[in-house]
């Protein structure tokens, strides 16, 4: 392969290095000790990667959360120009600002289907396994380029605007990665077992119309508590869904496979453990409660699960 | 009878979250208690604990690559007034009200996240810079002293439009990750399914997950109004 995903590891380990060194050396950080600490010690994970003896990359982690959990990660000052200035800019540059904006999307669909088998000397291009984020890198550096090009900015302001956004996020950066690694833990720890048998023990059910709603709620509450439906799936499909649903009520796999999918989904929109979804765009659109998002979608993800229920009634004896 | 002993300890961990998301502790915090409390829960030994937390940590670092490989150039395009520009232009569109424009977005995202382009949205790269500023400048336009709550509201509907869109369009597309898993666990029990058939029957979902999401942007538009009156 030419172009791996390592490659792109490498990329934002030395962008996160650099993040690190700017705000070591940002006076008006009140913390910049301990913020370019947490920035540094990521950007380790990424520039060491698979070469960190595990215990060390588990120590790294839990440093980092206490160094974000006890306020260490802070802002600085960044230079920002005023609103009237931007709005001049604005003027000025117009519709080619929209240009590598729409590049990351429009490189990351190109290298994910036109470029997803060209080789090269017996090569492969862009890693196979990961295509789209290789894609998405991709698209992601000629962006900046263009961008500099387009706005006549150094590289070295691309990174100082890396830094502002990065800051602002703070610790929404970290959060849906270490809820990843608890995720994986839950797995490991046995956690669907216990969650399925704790719903089948305790519920009867013995009315088609109780099992559904009890397969289709099981999956949301369950994404809800690990934040994520592939983790909910297996347990709930392999709890209720066949057993039950398809042993018993002689279900269409397929119906129950899709509409129990979706169902998770819907947990998946009322859960802050879904943080890269939920808690990250709270973050990124600098709302003042974190819950934000999580919130508005409540309305939308109850009467759709709603119609799961009805929909999987329905149609799984079609 | 086979008679399996399970261990119910490891629903600990969960408990941790709930309490922690309760009593409004750091997340991050939260998050390393529960790693602690299911790790123990499952006898495992601090060492032993750290490696898994460690090896999980090493494994799972492609995720934050979505979110921050593209925002070098979204800053730099911020400074120069990406969001000022997105702004003015929804302005000159008399007809467009923020809800009108996210059931647009919607079903643009719904509809190319079904055909397996799910790359075009996403939270850093388009409600951020461009979404999330039209909705905002479009009610800006028909209401100047639009209150700042009410602006909140509408950029968290924007980031909510953009999950409900790719969440149930995705999973209509054949080739995507959770078919195929649906399929590997239906194979693992001995059932065999034409994923097709699986994409095929998610539609009914997406179809009512669409007429409800759109009902309710095309309440907000009335809802602007009613808060700045």
């Amino acid at each position: 392969m030419i172009l791996t995903l390592d490659f792109f590891y490498y990329v934002l380990g030395a962008m996160l290095l650099m993040i690190a060194f700017m705000a070591l050396r940002d006076q008006h950080n009140p913390r910049r000790y301990s913020s370019a600490l947490f920035w540094a010690l990521y950007a380790v994970i990424y520039l060491a990667g698979e070469q960190l003896p595990p215990v060390a990359a588990g120590l790294l982690m839990v440093v980092m959360a206490l160094i974000a959990g006890f306020g260490g990660v802070t802002l600085g000052r960044y230079g920002e120009r005023t609103p009237e200035e931007r709005r001049a800019s604005a003027q000025r540059l117009g519709h080619k600002l929209l240009i590598p904006a729409l590049l990351i999307p429009l490189t990351t669909v190109i290298g994910s289907t036109v470029f997803k088998d060209v080789q090269w000397n017996g090569l492969f291009l862009l890693d196979p396994k990961h295509i789209t984020l290789v894609a998405l890198g991709c698209g992601s550096l000629f962006a900046v380029a263009t961008a500099c090009w387009l706005t006549r900015s150094t590289p070295l302001q691309a990174m100082r605007e890396s830094r502002r956004l990065v800051d602002h996020l703070g610790w929404a950066v970290v959060l849906p990665h270490m809820l990843a690694v608890l995720g994986l833990l839950f797995t490991d720890a046995g956690m669907g077992k216990a969650v399925a048998h704790v719903v089948t023990s305790y519920i009867n059910m013995d009315l088609r119309l109780v099992a559904v709603a009890v397969y289709c709620v099981g999956m949301a509450l369950f994404t809800i508590i690990m934040g994520n439906g592939f983790a909910a799936f297996p347990v709930m499909a392999g709890g209720v869904g066949i057993p039950v649903l398809v042993g018993v009520y002689h279900a269409n796999p397929a119906v129950m496979a899709a509409i129990g999918m979706f169902s998770a989904y819907c947990g998946t929109l009322m859960t802050p453990m879904a943080a890269n979804f939920n808690i990250v765009p709270a973050a990124l659109l600098e709302l003042p409660d974190k819950n934000a998002v999580v919130k508005m979608q409540i309305p939308t993800a109850l009467p759709l699960l709603l119609a799961n229920i009805a929909l999987l009634y329905f149609l799984m004896n079609l | 009878m086979e008679h399996t002993v399970v261990n119910l300890w490891p629903l600990l961990g969960v408990a941790v979250i709930i309490a922690g998301f309760a009593l409004r502790a750091h997340p991050v915090l939260v998050v390393v208690a529960a790693c602690f409390v299911t790790g123990f829960a499952a006898f495992m030994p601090v060492e032993q604990l750290l490696a898994t937390l460690g090896t999980a940590f090493i494994k799972t670092r492609n995720l934050p690559l979505i979110l921050l490989l593209p925002i070098a150039a979204i800053g730099l395009l911020e400074r120069h007034g990406l969001k000022e520009h997105a702004q003015a232009s929804i302005a000159r569109i008399r007809s467009a009200t923020t809800g009108r424009l996210l059931i647009v977005y919607l079903a643009i995202r719904e509809i190319s996240a079904a055909f397996g382009l799910t790359s075009i949205g996403g939270h850093p790269n388009m409600v951020r810079p461009l979404i999330a500023p039209m909705a905002e400048g479009a009610a800006e336009v028909r209401y100047p002293d639009i209150t700042m709550d009410m602006r909140h509201r509408i950029r968290a509907m924007a980031a909510a439009t953009d999950n409900v869109g790719l969440f149930f369009g995705e999973d209509i597309f054949v080739a995507f990750g959770a078919i195929v898993l649906m399929q590997t666990i239906l194979h693992g029990e001995g059932i065999d399914v034409d994923p097709l058939h699986m994409a095929l029957w998610g539609i009914p979902t997406a179809i009512c997950a669409f007429i409800i999401h759109s009902w309710r942007l095309y309440r907000l538009d009335a809802q602007i109004a009613r808060s700045v009156k």
